[in-house]
């Protein structure tokens, strides 16, 4: 009897589960195997005419310029838009925590542009943004500060992009690090105090720590968010999509260019795979650093 | 002491209120442009001299805006509603049926979340073309019909429940369906909320794979509606600052209505999870 009913749950999971499983298998992990595949062929629309390369196009990846210069650019990216988001969102939720009133609404203001589509940001930055007629330009006059090309100049437009990325994510940052602020316990900080701790050394030893792994959780989806970084790139220069001589060009928009513009599925796929084993990589550290438990 | 403390505080609430109004700007600005006539465009006033609704007319008579809506609508409700009940049913089923091959199936679904987009839309594309789901409803619907993540989420919340409550059920003679959908759903709600709004606003916001998918006009959402109609429309900056308002009112207005939910779900992921 109890054999029976043991077997009946088994039945009724695999019924529960038997279409969630068949749209993985058929729609997540088939299509990853088929991008391996696919990186080994030179492709063609017509089935019988794909050829079979090999690794060539992993050779193609080692002397490929602007591959080179995608992958610069994106790890560029995320260098300098990592750590300003998480300065700028841990300063905010650190002043958010000290203000009586109005946490909530600050909250929802930086909050907002979060949620906002990635295309819609891009345009309102982009015309913001514009040399002649933008507002950016206009406020920076006022300042004193000479008219900048921004967008338009191989050398402003990756900081450009980076900045409406950082501006778009730092909300997410905020609602994060004020959860993570808040899940720390009062009375490390009263006992500190009685041990006659105050202000920075609060902060050093143990509101830092203990937010470690939120830091880490940031630092990870972050990194993997900009890894893929491709509407703000696409929408921010459309007319000149991977700006001024391939100077905001991300790995993404080279495979989207290469794919569906160039159909050259081949090749594109195989700079997918180069994507996710860095993907991978990042995963794993963060395995390896949310595992090791926080010591005070 | 005092006068200090009170010194601080005022530096932090205009801090605050700096940062808030960059944060803000780029919204006024889009609303604000919205309402000039064209030769406005250029002036750099804040306010508009004749404001007009022109450019909305012109957006929502001239171009496929309305379709472009409908088609996110369309896209967006029906990939939450089929996300909310498969996630939560294959979350359930993990979390608390007992059954050979368990954790193999957890881990299968788990190890999808390693895979970026961009690698799934290239066979997704080739597939596509090949059963013809090229610039058709389906086509746009199918990679976001049940998600990882959502699986994720629920079982860990389903996994918080006392066994109890699902005995009590099944004693009472429910089915194990009516015990997932009489007992354990309405126990969840709260995080089925957070998983929707995600979900509505993640399609909604959508634009890799609907770019790649859509190729007829008609057939847009509203992401890619914008930027191939702005690609076309060249210059015309006050109609794309009314297309924009428009697409993100929706957005703002969920926002502002499921804010809390939106905050835990955020929240969920990042501290708790």
């Amino acid at each position: 009897m109890r054999l029976t009913l043991a077997r009946r749950e088994a039945l009724w999971a695999f019924v529960f589960l038997a279409i969630p499983l068949a749209f993985f298998l058929y729609f997540r992990i088939l299509p990853t195997f088929q991008a391996l595949w696919l990186s080994l062929y030179e492709w063609h629309a017509d089935p019988s005419q794909r050829r079979f390369v090999g690794l060539e196009h992993y050779a193609r990846l080692l002397t490929d310029p602007v591959l080179r210069r995608a992958l610069f650019n994106t790890l560029l990216y995320t260098l300098l838009g990592i750590p300003s988001q998480i300065a700028l969102g841990l300063v905010i939720a650190l002043l958010l925590q000290r203000v009586p009133f109005g946490r909530d609404f600050f909250r929802a203001i930086y909050f907002a542009p979060y949620v906002t589509p990635a295309v819609a940001v891009a345009w309102v930055w982009s015309w913001m943004l514009s040399p002649h007629f933008g507002l950016v330009n206009e406020l920076l006059a006022l300042l004193g500060i000479p008219p900048q090309p921004f967008l338009q100049s191989p050398s402003q437009a990756l900081p450009t992009v980076t900045w409406v990325v950082v501006w778009q994510n730092l909300g997410f940052q905020v609602v994060l690090f004020l959860a993570g602020l808040e899940s720390i316990p009062r009375q490390y900080y009263e006992a500190a105090r009685i041990d006659g701790a105050e202000g920075w050394r609060l902060f050093r030893h143990i509101t830092w720590p203990l937010l470690n792994p939120v830091l880490v959780f940031s630092v990870v989806i972050g990194t993997i968010g900009y890894l893929q970084l491709f509407t703000q790139v696409v929408n921010l220069n459309f007319t000149d999509q991977g700006g001024p001589l391939n100077s905001t060009l991300t790995l993404a928009l080279y495979i989207y260019q290469l794919a569906f513009l160039r159909f050259q599925l081949g090749y594109a796929a195989t700079v997918t795979v180069l994507l996710f084993a860095l993907i991978l990589l990042i995963t794993l550290v963060q395995l390896k650093l949310l595992t090791r438990r926080v010591e005070l | 002491m005092k006068a200090k403390n009170r010194l601080t505080g005022f530096l932090v609430l205009l801090f605050l209120f700096l940062g808030g109004s960059v944060m803000v700007l780029p919204f006024l600005w889009m609303v604000l442009t919205s309402f000039k006539p064209f030769p406005e465009l250029f002036e750099l006033r804040f306010l508009p001299r004749e404001p007009t609704l022109e450019n909305y007319r012109a957006v929502l008579g001239e171009t496929g805006f309305m379709r472009w809506f409908g088609n996110s609508l369309l896209v967006a409700s029906l990939t939450t509603l089929s996300v909310l009940f498969f996630d939560s049913l294959a979350g359930y089923t993990l979390a608390r049926l007992r059954f050979p091959g368990k954790n193999l199936v957890f881990i299968l679904i788990l190890s999808t979340l390693m895979v970026p987009t961009e690698m799934l839309v290239i066979p997704w594309y080739v597939m596509s073309a090949e059963k013809g789901w090229i610039n058709t409803y389906w086509g746009l619907l199918f990679p976001g019909l049940i998600t990882a993540f959502g699986v994720f989420l629920m079982r860990q919340f389903f996994e918080t429940l006392p066994q109890d409550l699902f005995d009590a059920g099944r004693m009472d003679g429910l089915s194990e369906f009516g015990v997932f959908w009489r007992i354990g759903l309405p126990l969840v709600r709260p995080a089925l909320a957070a998983l929707g709004i995600f979900t509505f606003l993640g399609n909604w916001n959508a634009f890799l794979w609907p770019l790649i998918v859509v190729q007829t006009p008609e057939m847009r959402t509203l992401p890619v509606g914008i930027a191939l109609f702005s690609g076309e429309a060249g210059t015309a900056w006050n109609l794309i600052m009314a297309a924009s308002s428009l697409a993100v009112l929706p957005v703002l207005l969920v926002f502002f209505f499921f804010q809390r939910q939106i905050i835990e779900g955020v929240v969920l992921t990042g501290v708790k999870g």
